[in-house]
């Protein structure tokens, strides 16, 4: 069989030295849970040498809501409703994940209309989301006019989906077996304008956020992920396409529609929150290019919806499945065990930020100065939520 | 092609392993079970000479009518594009099982999410003893099948009143007519 970047050794977890809290040369702070410079609700808890951070502990659990738990005692259609919840910023994600889950389970397929607004929905998804995470990450590092610009622009996305869906932030419209409704009429051409306009804000973005000064000296050089620790880590998504690793689900493992669009994956050369920042401004470009390609692609007409069988007694075949898609910010899957009852059996949601957050972000602060700490943890762009489930 | 280094491999772990109940779910995605004892080798084998160099999750299934953990190991190799899910049955009662934490840098944390949730226990994987979501948690695991959420919650918190509600066609009665007893 093939070796690929393997690791052949063992990792090593040293048990740290104690440190001497009592001398008075270190300082313990908390850098959330409410904080400005943090996605979500998450704490790190920093051990200070100066301003060198030399100790750092991730601490989850603030926006735990058990929805693996509370999904086992609800039937599969009113989960429907509660998967969007688990993470704010990309709900599709999960409403497709699930949806693809349930189909896979009992060999239902969606419509290829279906699957064409689909990806065209979860191309917005990524467009919204990079929006707003461009405008954290200029803001974690004092250019309070990038998020001005992108958040508000984001606004006219959630338009698109409010038009589309009904809904703004949880949208509620991939249901298993294909949309919810179609497009409305003359979408395509307010989603065209919308695009126009996005693609002439990155380009500002891309002059005052990129190429401004203090953003490069600051980002450059700070939290550098080597191509080594990519596998041990299980490290994915942008943070591991910053140093040259071409791995892109959309590519390797097309779902949906994306075997039919025309795209490359995009990489840098060397991971560190510059690299990362400027490779999901070109993955931002590149969701609106597939989102012209999404339009230019669909066919007009035809079912959105596959048959159904009766959702308030609807009972899947046992079986499991793992299903995934590329989120913005890597792997994001569902895991699903059925036993042939109206409930599902056992659903585990994989998100990316379970190892940038923790294993990842333990390790890359330390060392770092702890007015660079806020802007680490954006660029490794942590979703607490799917952590905790 | 795939399919048949796929098959040679499962093949030869049928032998080495002895793993059982291989089943392709879908395609590229297969899971195999395999005995507590021979986990830790397999996992470690599927890593450094098959490939399967990314670890997707760890999860649990609580099989409760059974008596038994299922651990799921879910495994990725990323130049065939496999997905193989390894299953290991552990009994639920002294629910414990061979740490990998030193194969990949997020296992701990998975294994200290199970240990929290099913109470599974990990030996020698670090900082398994501390709170993960559930800061001083005092009852039983909570994502064993038999810990009822229902019944926590309203012993915990106990029974809450809703808010004092009128009937709105008695309670304008007596707002707009006072003097009339409520008599229109």
């Amino acid at each position: 069989m093939s070796t690929t970047t393997g690791h052949s050794a063992d990792l090593d977890f040293p048990q740290p030295e104690p440190i001497d809290m009592a001398s008075g040369k270190y300082v313990k702070i908390w850098q959330g849970p409410q904080h400005p410079g943090i996605t979500g609700n998450m704490s790190l808890e920093l051990v200070l040498d100066g301003d060198t951070i030399i100790d750092c502990k991730t601490h989850v659990g603030y926006l735990h809501r058990g929805f693996e738990k509370l999904m086992e005692h609800r039937t599969f259609i009113q989960n429907f409703t509660v998967v969007c919840r688990i993470a704010v910023p990309e709900p599709a994600f999960n409403e497709y994940l699930y949806a693809a889950a349930l189909e896979n389970l009992s060999g239902i397929e969606a419509p290829e209309r279906a699957q064409w607004i689909r990806t065209l929905n979860l191309e917005m998804m990524r467009l919204a989301s990079f929006m707003m995470w461009i405008g954290g990450m200029s803001a974690a590092f004092g250019l309070y006019t990038v998020p001005n610009w992108t958040t508000a622009y984001r606004d006219y996305v959630l338009d698109l989906f409010e038009e589309m869906t009904g809904g703004r932030i949880y949208h509620m419209y991939m249901v298993p077996g294909g949309v919810r409704a179609g497009l409305p009429a003359g979408f395509a051409k307010r989603i065209r304008e919308v695009m126009d306009g996005a693609d002439k804000l990155l380009d500002q973005v891309e002059r005052v956020m990129f190429n401004n000064t203090v953003f490069k000296a600051r980002t450059k050089g700070l939290g550098i992920i080597t191509p080594d620790m990519i596998d041990p880590y299980g490290i994915v998504g942008p943070n591991a396409r910053g140093c040259e690793i071409t791995r892109d689900l959309r590519k390797d493992e097309p779902y949906l529609v994306y075997d039919q669009l025309d795209f490359d994956v995009v990489s840098g050369s060397d991971s560190d929150a510059y690299e990362r920042s400027y490779l999901r401004l070109q993955e931002t470009r590149q969701s609106i290019d597939l989102i012209r390609q999404c339009l230019d692609g669909m066919p007009g007409d035809g079912p959105f919806q596959a048959d159904m069988p009766n959702m308030l007694h609807w009972q899947i075949p046992p079986g499991q499945t793992y299903v995934k898609a590329e989120c913005t910010r890597g792997e994001y899957g569902y895991f699903m065990v059925t036993d042939g009852s109206e409930f599902v059996r056992r659903v585990h949601v994989r998100g990316p930020s379970y190892t940038h957050a923790i294993a990842v972000m333990e390790r890359l602060a330390v060392g770092t100065n702890i007015a660079d700490i806020a802007g680490l943890m954006v660029s490794l762009h942590t979703y607490p939520p799917e952590i905790e489930r | 092609m795939a399919n048949e280094l796929m098959n040679t491999m499962l093949n030869r772990l049928k032998t080495d392993f002895s793993v059982s109940d291989i089943i392709e779910r879908k395609p590229a995605l297969t899971t195999l079970k395999v005995a507590r004892e021979n986990a830790e080798r397999l996992i470690r084998e599927l890593r450094d000479r098959e490939g399967f160099t990314h670890l997707s999750f760890i999860t649990c299934i609580d099989y409760i009518e059974d008596g038994i953990f299922t651990l799921v190991y879910m495994l990725h190799n990323y130049d065939s594009n496999d997905t193989l899910g390894v299953e290991v049955d552990i009994s639920r009662d002294n629910a414990e099982m061979t740490s990998i934490h030193t194969l990949w840098a997020q296992a701990w944390t998975y294994q200290r999410e199970l240990r929290e949730m099913f109470g599974i226990n990990f030996p020698g994987s670090p900082r398994l003893e501390e709170d993960f979501c559930l800061e001083g948690w005092d009852d039983i695991p909570p994502m064993r099948r038999e810990f009822d959420t229902k019944k926590y919650s309203s012993d915990q918190f106990g029974h809450r009143e809703g808010r004092h509600s009128e009937q709105p066609r008695e309670h304008m009665k007596v707002t707009l007519y006072p003097t009339r007893g409520g008599d229109e």
